[in-house]
């Protein structure tokens, strides 16, 4: 690169290059970096006394086991369905496979508050099944397992959405060569299908993994927002703000945030600690 | 121990792949796959292998049902086209992969293992290099540790989907040789798949070449070469040129010359298709017998010289002949150019 960029006849004149900084760096601080300082200011704004006491409101406190908890069960679901989904729709071939991958992404393409309101429409007291469910005494609806429902319809594409590319440059030359070589599909699936694509299979964890604990939308239609029971913590950081209660929705959103923000840091970890192994894995 | 193949076909939706395809390997036998591309050799590569399953035909291995047995109890070596290494393992993990994934009661221990491992490095002259990764190694290792892999197996018959496709010619040339003495050593059945005829014939016992999924001829090399069936074989074997000809006692009339025809086939009087190898010609002297043409380039690099010629008639042919005779001719001379002995289809 910098042998390209000392080569007279590439080197782009001085303003441009630094106007095109600026304009990059100048919007990346308006749009992403100033809200996320803001979140932390305004959270800090009375003191750590206050910040803490925010977080460990007992409300606030169940709303962030909540959301992990939620994380904790959406996101390995999400994971075996993408690994499933992205296997079946590289390693075979069958009709409607077409129509199967459309309906892997659909959730990326409706809007969450739709999805809320669908699983409203069928599990909801007046919904498709909800005589059926009152008379079991089962609750989806106004539950822990309706936002868990919500937020795995939510973040369902997100792991086979990373798998299915990179399976699909990858082909099936390996497995079939394990399988020449004697191995059965477990052994298979373990030693040469998930080795080569952890790296996609962690940011696709990742990803769903922060979606499903910021997830808003759908989850506020079908949680019913009774505090300390089915609040998530976005449903909180909105319920708190609501009431002016800044100082303690900031500081359950910086919670969020860093949240995010350790998600990232993690998977900048990793790739640096194994970028020799992810240049191999680059090579076919 | 030879491996069967009776009416084998497959069908991808419309497109026959393979249509009625039978053969037969002899034991120990190295036998090539002859054909263009879309020709099915690499569909029936795989089919044997259990990679493809065949709509029909039968396939057995000196007695054996082989479509009835599940892939990995097969016990055939694949060694695919872009080798298909586990690229997160090291090059003796790789080899070792298949002995692991026995049952355990059947799998050697773990000296077996690697001992077994440091003979298969040494046979395909990799030793040493165990404990790289693939990515760190050059195509003609890659190739050659997906063989070991394929070795480490025992396997009953080794299949080869264009071992040598991807390698640069004289890497290529290198590993053919050693090919054959490996084959030579081990003595196990072994197909191949290839487009190219040149390795076909160099290093096949015999080949078999097939045109749209179906084998046009098989035989040895020599037959194949000196005894073509078709039009089609002897145009894949190598390059040649065709005239219309009109077929009287026996002999072709050629540019208002007697040539004699080559190959056991009978023919009917009456016009065909002559065909002549770039070498099948005698140069002579302007309006001396054959087709009259002008020389548009000599090229003399190479065993053979060449001759870039045009025409009289139209079209143009670079033919082959002698140093000695090319060395005596220029661009824009005239000369005559008379096939010695031709073959002739309909």
């Amino acid at each position: 690169m910098s042998g390209l960029a000392k080569s007279p006849a590439r080197r782009d004149p001085p303003f441009l290059v630094a106007g095109l900084i600026a304009v990059a760096v100048a919007y990346l601080a308006l749009v992403v970096f100033l809200p996320l300082v803001i979140v932390f200011v305004e959270a800090l704004r009375k003191g750590v006394g206050d910040y803490l006491a925010g977080i460990g409101d007992a409300e606030a406190l169940s709303a962030i086991k909540l959301t992990l908890l939620v994380a904790a069960i959406a996101v390995p679901l999400n994971t075996i369905f993408g690994l499933a989904a992205a296997w079946c729709v590289t390693k075979f071939d069958f009709k409607g496979k077409n129509l199967l991958v459309t309906l892997i992404d659909l959730p990326f393409s409706i809007s969450p508050v739709i999805s809320g309101l669908i699983y409203v429409l069928l599990y909801g007291a007046n919904g498709w099944f909800g005589p059926w469910l009152q008379e079991h005494n089962i609750q989806i609806i106004f539950s822990v397992t309706g936002i868990v429902l919500a937020t795995t319809l939510v973040t369902l594409p997100f792991v086979a959405r990373e798998l299915i590319p990179l399976m699909q440059a990858q082909g099936s030359d390996e497995e079939a060569a394990a399988t020449t070589l004697g191995a059965n599909g477990l052994r298979t699936f373990f030693l040469i299908t998930l080795p080569n694509v952890k790296w996609a299979l962690m940011y696709g964890v990742l990803l769903s993994t922060a979606r499903a604990m910021g997830e808003f939308g759908a989850v506020s239609v079908v949680s019913g927002k009774i505090r300390g029971l089915t609040a998530t913590m976005p449903l909180q950081v909105e319920i708190l703000y609501n009431e002016y209660n800044f100082v303690a929705a900031f500081a359950v959103a910086s919670l969020l945030a860093l949240f995010a923000l350790v998600t990232l840091a993690v998977k900048t970890l990793l790739e640096a600690r194994f970028s020799d192994e992810l240049a191999a894995q680059r090579w076919r | 121990m030879s491996l069967e193949i009776t009416g084998i076909t497959k069908s991808y939706g419309r497109f026959p792949a393979l249509d009625d395809v039978s053969l037969l390997a002899e034991d120990g036998e190295f036998l090539a796959l002859l054909g263009p591309s879309g020709s099915g050799k690499t569909t029936l590569l795989r089919v044997i292998a259990g990679l493809e399953i065949a709509d029909g035909g039968a396939i057995h291995f000196s007695g054996e049902d082989l479509l009835a047995t599940p892939v990995r109890q097969r016990r055939i070596g694949f060694v695919f086209q872009h080798y298909a290494l586990f690229k997160h393992m090291t090059v003796t993990q790789n080899i070792a992969f298949g002995m692991k994934s026995k049952h355990r009661r059947e799998r050697p221990s773990k000296a077996a293992i690697s001992a077994k491992v440091e003979e298969l490095l040494s046979l395909v002259q990799l030793d040493g290099l165990g404990g790289r990764y693939p990515s760190q190694l050059s195509g003609g290792q890659r190739q050659r540790v997906a063989l070991a892999r394929a070795l480490a197996i025992e396997p009953k018959i080794l299949l080869l989907d264009e071992p040598f496709g991807a390698l640069d010619a004289k890497v290529r040339r290198g590993l053919r040789r050693w090919l054959r003495e490996l084959h030579e050593r081990t003595g196990l059945t072994t197909i191949f798949v290839t487009h190219d005829q040149e390795e076909a014939l160099e290093l096949a016992d015999r080949v078999a070449l097939l045109k749209d999924g179906k084998v046009e001829q098989i035989g040895t090399p020599e037959e194949l070469y000196h005894d073509p069936a078709s039009a089609f074989v002897f145009d894949f074997l190598g390059d040649s040129f065709q005239f219309p000809c009109e077929v009287k006692d026996g002999k072709a009339l050629i540019a208002g010359q007697e040539v004699p025809i080559l190959g056991s086939s009978p023919h009917v009087d009456g016009p065909a298709t002559a065909y002549v190898r770039p070498d099948g010609f005698v140069v002579g002297a302007p309006d001396g017998p054959g087709f009259q043409a002008r020389i548009r380039d000599v090229l003399l690099a190479g065993t053979d010289a060449r001759l870039d010629c045009v025409l009289d008639d139209d079209g143009s042919i670079e033919v082959r002949v002698p140093h000695a005779i090319a060395e005596k001719l220029a661009p824009r001379n005239r000369i005559s150019l008379a096939p010695r002995e031709v073959r002739v289809w309909g």
